[in-house]
């Protein structure tokens, strides 16, 4: 049986409400609507905190101060921005494909917060544990290189159409060498299911069992997320602002907030996978292990972001092709016969 | 009667009343993103204001936008030549309003040491509305910061500067008037 906080207090929320509406079918189905308006919070929260913390952590490391005269500890300055943005001009450009170019933006938003629906936040804590749950994952988050195309190309403008491009060919082939990494952690496993890779590693962190797919795997998350220092779409000294070059105020900013939610996903991801997820010592509940595991990782990618210049696209694709899938090749050979060698002495 | 008036008295510690207009203009005030555009030496003191050491982000106006769809406030750093005036409007016409200018340096206040230059401008404020002069030669970060500060009490207080709306609103017409070609041809 589950023992998670959260699994627990739904359990009972479920059987206060059931006795006062009667039908078990309509109790599920608004269990369903708080689950899914929790998770949108989640996504919404996490972008305007997130645009605070990265600006806190990029002073840090570089020995500055950051925001701090707008509310408390510069609290409030996110809250300045959006009010900004949601004030300013709306400008669409002439010439622009009018459809794509608004519809961009709000898609862009879609996987980013689909996503969450497939983490295991807890003990029984998961929207939908489907049994071929990281195959769905993967397969939602590769939608985002569409709506970087449309808004590329149906900005009508050169930088913008590069932009694009760019993710296109930048995403697509680190795909390839993240789900090779992969493949070695279901081969353990035995499982797509989420919450079966999270039971997987009660003994032994996959950290520990991969951890060569541990390194491609925090390399291709950076590159899909279109992090520092790989966030060629937008390198400013090359193409402007990248996809993102004609959207003004709000429009921009729904981008800017689907990043912010991708870089907490990317989080939750290796903590997951790697990190044994809600699993760890008893003194603290599951949920609280979970976050702690999931913001230090983000910490950790924002800290890879802030220290290491951006590289070039060229050598991007060379590396994704030439060292980081052959990597995974090799491991997913090794975890074979690893696999093998740890069934024969058994 | 006040707004304010109406809250009842055991709730006045807990309720703030402001007009939305005074929120925007917080808002606006408190998040003015620069446009990362330099023309020459001036804008090295403006990275320097956003390094560690001066720290523009502080006030929260270190975000840089390569873009100017995105950005707020065109800073315009360093000597103004005429070739380089046409791009200087386009990039400024090419900001959502509202937008804000920052004439920094002697140069582009008066022309600076080459007020008599066939091919200087004398003067930003004859090609675009000017908000906050920022004289020096260079300024130093910390007088951009000032004038980042004066930007802001601006544009939470407007009658601070009386007559600016006029200069705000000009129209496109009149600024390809007052542009003077130097060379034959059309500017742009």
């Amino acid at each position: 049986m589950h023992n998670g906080i959260l699994y627990l207090a739904g359990q009972s929320l479920k059987e206060l409400m059931l006795p006062i509406i009667g039908s078990e079918l309509i109790v599920n189905l608004i269990m369903t609507l708080i689950c899914i308006g929790i998770l949108f919070m989640l996504v919404a929260v996490s972008a305007l905190v997130f645009t605070l913390g990265e600006r806190k952590v990029c002073a840090w490391i570089q020995v500055r101060i950051g925001p701090n005269r707008v509310g408390p500890w510069g609290l409030l300055q996110s809250t300045a921005d959006m009010l900004k943005l949601l004030t300013k001009e709306d400008i669409i450009p002439h010439g622009v494909d009018r459809w794509m170019w608004v519809l961009s933006p709000i898609l862009i938003f879609i996987p980013a917060a689909m996503v969450y629906a497939l983490y295991p936040f807890d003990d029984g804590v998961i929207f939908a544990d489907v049994n071929i749950g990281l195959f769905l994952l993967i397969a939602i988050s590769s939608q985002s290189v569409l709506p970087f195309l449309m808004g590329g190309y149906a900005s009508n403008s050169k930088y913008a159409m590069l932009g694009g491009m760019r993710t296109v060919a930048q995403m697509l082939s680190y795909e390839v060498p993240m789900v090779i990494a992969l493949m070695g952690i279901v081969m353990i496993t035995g499982s797509l299911k989420m919450s079966a890779i999270v039971e997987a590693q009660s003994n032994i962190w996959f950290i520990f069992l991969q951890p060569i797919a541990f390194l491609i795997f925090m390399v291709t998350c950076l590159v899909e997320s279109n992090r520092p220092p790989f966030n060629m779409v937008e390198g400013e000294s090359e193409i402007i602002a990248g996809p993102f070059t004609e959207y003004t105020g709000m429009r921009w900013a729904l981008f800017f907030l689907a990043e912010f939610a991708n870089l907490l996903s990317i989080g939750i991801l290796t903590a997951t996978l790697f990190l044994g997820g809600w699993q760890g010592p008893d003194f603290l509940p599951g949920q609280l292990w979970f976050w702690i595991k999931a913001f230090l990782m983000v910490l950790i990618y924002q800290w890879i972001g802030w220290t290491f210049p951006r590289t070039r696209m060229d050598t991007i694709l060379s590396f994704g092709w030439k060292v980081l899938l052959p990597l995974a090749l090799v491991n997913l050979l090794l975890t074979g016969f690893g696999i093998y060698i740890f069934k024969w002495l058994l | 009667m006040e707004i304010v008036d109406l809250v009842p008295p055991e709730l006045k510690n807990n309720v703030i009343v402001t007009s939305v207009d005074a929120l925007f203009k917080w808002g606006r005030a408190n998040s003015i993103w620069p446009l990362s555009s330099g023309l020459a030496c001036c804008s090295i003191e403006m990275m320097c204001a956003a390094a560690s050491r001066f720290d523009l982000a502080r006030f929260g106006y270190e975000v840089f936008r390569s873009c100017p769809r995105q950005s707020d406030l065109l800073i315009v750093a360093g000597t103004l030549t005429w070739k380089m005036t046409p791009p200087l409007i386009r990039l400024y016409e090419e900001m959502p309003n509202p937008k804000y200018v920052i004439a920094m340096g002697n140069c582009n206040i008066g022309g600076g040491p080459f007020a008599d230059s066939y091919s200087v401008v004398t003067g930003l404020d004859q090609i675009m509305p000017v908000d906050v002069y920022l004289p020096g030669c260079p300024p130093r970060p910390e007088a951009l910061i000032d004038a980042m500060l004066k930007l802001k009490k601006r544009i939470q207080h407007p009658e601070t500067a009386a007559g600016s709306e006029e200069r705000m609103n000009m129209s496109r017409e009149n600024l390809e008037n007052m542009i003077r070609p130097i060379a034959p041809g059309k500017v742009e």
